[in-house]
């Protein structure tokens, strides 16, 4: 998209917000490049949200940084491809600030995350219920701030998490479904809690965190190869997009270039990901139904590309290719050429398994009308990728915030608007079928040359902000520099974080047992999210 | 209906067959040798069925995924006799992935309890063989053994499909 709507945008927010008496401070120059950093007096936060979101800014989410003293707190808005980060500071010791919650609901677990990580309270908080803190610590401690030991602080086992408070009904035919954290299969862990009339789901909450693994805490003190590795392991089925992201964030504060080959064997990668990702969901999407062909024939043509990538670059799920400067497996032109064929046998395969899929009533009967999400939900909360694009929401950070090599690259996003699980289906099959265009146009434009830059040791202090499109969607990160090369502080934002909200609400009103396929139309990362 | 068979019937038998060593690539060959001992262990040990319990106690989900490959149409595990079940209480083995993070200690626990004797314990990846990249903090336990009693440690990260199967013929053979 035109860069210059973005920039007009920017600076139409800036005209609002000074309309609206708010005084602020464009940091110039930005320090998060090329994203915007507007600072702020703490009282104005909430205000600054309630202009953004008269001016149909999106909320992406919220960090906060120990810096002694003072607690400092970003929140990422996007319009048109810009990103605006809000920055305010305040006391450590009393950290108190208005919440953006009533403007945003994305930013409503986030900041329960904040209040339990850092204690930092939002005041006017309509939900006050912890989110990350289950039993593993105190309600008085507050793990990512810098005096808090990493080791923690609890001896002997963790007690169990048996009085969060749920949202409970009355009435003589409500009854509660309690579901997890182990779940009936091999699927990650969380808690799901039904309220629900016959078959029929009257409300969902969902609990999660049990996964929490304190990857923001042990990113600190890290080097730039062991912050990669880390990143690369948030989420297991996005460690190319997360890798991605927590590079380019440290490649940036370091102000390192990297070579052009590089970055394209980084879009290659985080393409193969997603074709990868979305042949698997496709499978399992058919298996929730038990239309056992699909699962087969999907889940065959993505142990080929598995296979390929062991062969091709070392590793099946492509772990530890991206580092920082570069990647770490060049493509030789056999296998370049080799991928070409595949690229093309594979097209060829889904235009077979579509007229199939097509045909067979079954699967649209039970696709078709469930789990929506309205497109007015998918935008006021912000869902990120097939999850937003099945419900109208076409933002993709690689054509509306192109970065190298998608600059140069026509990145096609495929909307649709029904909203349910016949749409996602369709959304991931057509993003697959634009993903092997782009591998295509990849290969034939491969850059010779290097495929690492020299890492150069950054400023104390450095800090990038990076946002990349994983196959979910949008992967934010944020990484700081201490001195001696050392990370001071990374925050991932997995695009689950912003859709599992959608889950919730999606699946309202749909039968109990049409919730595996609604839930896994949506596919979050709990691991993502959980951290 | 018919375009469907006609799929069914192009692709053929794709699971990897007993083919002589060294004849393709050697892993498609060594997962089927694993396997046919594996499946003479189960036979002979578990009256054909070696039912297993997954439990992600922290992971990645990197582990999960290649669990779930040894399922899909190349490795199709079940016609070992092996096949992954939904509860603790119809399971042998307890498959558990990750670092143990302190928020899953109780629910592993608990699931650990629910399985009936005898029962064995795997723990699969680097993270669940000892902490891997994770290691022991104030979220997470680290090794699967810290948490409960491990019979066998599958590294990697993640284990290859190959190696999973591996890890379970080295266990059923100690049986
Ligand atoms: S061993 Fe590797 S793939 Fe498995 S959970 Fe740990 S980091 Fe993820």
């Amino acid at each position: 998209m035109n860069p210059i709507t973005g920039i007009d945008a920017y600076h139409a927010f800036g005209l609002k917000l000074a309309e609206a008496g708010l005084p602020l401070r464009s940091v110039d120059p930005s320090p998060l490049a090329p994203a915007k950093v507007l600072e702020l007096a703490p009282t104005d936060w909430g205000k600054a949200a309630a202009v953004a979101r008269a001016e149909s800014w999106r909320w992406a989410g919220v960090w906060a940084e120990d810096c002694g003293p003072q607690l400092t707190v970003q929140a990422c808005l996007e319009k048109q491809g810009c990103y605006v980060l809000l920055h305010t500071a305040v006391d450590s010791a009393h950290p108190v600030l208005p919440s953006h919650t009533h403007s945003y609901w994305a930013a409503e677990r986030p900041e329960r995350q904040l209040q339990d990580m850092f204690g930092l309270r939002f005041e006017d908080h309509p939900d006050p219920r912890r989110w990350a803190r289950h039993q593993a610590w105190g309600d008085t401690e507050h793990p990512l701030r810098k005096d808090y030991p990493v080791a923690g602080t609890r001896s002997g086992p963790t007690p169990p998490d048996k009085d969060y408070a749920f949202l409970r009904a009355h009435g003589p035919s409500v009854y509660e479904i309690p579901v997890g954290p182990v779940h009936a299969g091999i699927i990650e862990p969380g808690h799901f809690r039904f309220l629900a009339v016959g078959e029929t789901v009257l409300h969902l909450e969902e609990r999660l965190g049990y996964v929490h693994k304190g990857i923001e805490k042990i990113a600190e003190g890290r080097d730039p190869q062991g912050l990669a590795r880390l990143a690369g392991r948030v989420s297991g089925d996005s460690t190319v997009g997360h890798a991605w992201a927590a590079c380019m964030a440290m490649e940036r504060a370091a102000r390192i270039e990297i070579p052009a080959r590089a970055a394209s064997l980084r879009a290659i990668f985080a393409e193969r990901e997603r074709v990868i990702n979305h042949l698997w969901d496709l499978a399992a999407r058919c298996n929730d139904v038990g239309f056992a062909f699909g699962y087969y024939q999907f889940g065959r043509l993505r142990e080929q590309w598995l296979r390929e990538n062991r062969e091709w670059f070392g590793h099946r799920l492509l772990m530890d290719r991206i580092v920082p400067g570069g990647v770490a497996t060049d493509l030789a032109s056999e296998a370049a050429a080799k991928m070409g064929k595949t690229i093309v046998r594979l097209r060829r395969e889904l235009d077979e398994l579509l007229t199939i899929l097509d045909a067979n009533s079954s699967l649209e009967d039970r696709f078709l009308g469930a789990g929506v999400l309205s497109a007015e939900l998918a935008a006021a909360l912000g869902a990120l990728g097939f999850v937003g694009r099945s419900s109208g929401q076409s933002f993709d950070v690689r054509r509306d915030a192109p970065y190298a090599p998608y600059d140069r690259l026509e990145v096609r996003v495929p909307v649709e608007t029904q909203g349910d699980v016949s749409s996602r289906f369709w959304v991931r099959y057509k993003e697959l079928r634009a993903a092997l265009r782009l591998l295509e146009s990849l290969l034939v434009n491969l850059p010779a040359g290097e495929i690492a830059a020299t890492w150069g040791e950054p400023p104390a202090d450095a800090q990038g902000f990076a946002a990349v499109e994983g196959w979910r969607g949008e992967i934010l990160a944020f990484v700081r520099f201490a001195t001696d090369n050392r990370i001071a502080r990374y925050w991932p934002r997995d695009p689950s974080t912003v859709n599992w909200p959608a889950l919730e609400k999606l699946v309202l009103g749909n039968i109990v047992p049409d919730f595996p396929v609604c839930n896994k139309s949506v596919n979050g990362s709990y691991s993502g999210h959980d951290l | 209906m018919l375009r469907l068979y006609g799929k069914i019937f192009k692709t053929g038998v794709i699971t990897e067959k007993v083919r002589k060593p060294g004849r393709q690539g050697a892993e498609p060959d060594e997962f089927v040798q694993t396997g046919e001992q594996l499946r003479q262990i189960v036979d002979r040990r578990f009256r054909g069925s070696l039912a297993i319990r997954q439990v992600d106690a922290g992971s990645c989900n990197g582990c999960e995924l290649e669990i779930h490959a040894i399922n899909n149409a190349y490795y199709d595990v079940e016609r070992f006799g092996v096949h992954f079940v939904a509860s603790p209480r119809h399971a042998d083995i307890l498959m558990v992935t990750g670092p143990v993070s302190r928020h899953m200690e109780e629910a592993l626990r608990r699931t650990w309890e629910a399985t009936p004797e005898p029962k064995w314990v795997i723990a699969v990846g680097d993270c669940g063989a000892c902490g891997g990249e994770f290691g022991v903090s104030y979220a997470s336990c680290g090794a699967v053994s810290n948490v409960i009693p491990v019979d066998l440690a599958i590294p990697g990260c993640p284990p290859t499909p190959l190696a999973l199967l591996q890890g379970l013929l080295t266990l059923c053979g100690r049986l």
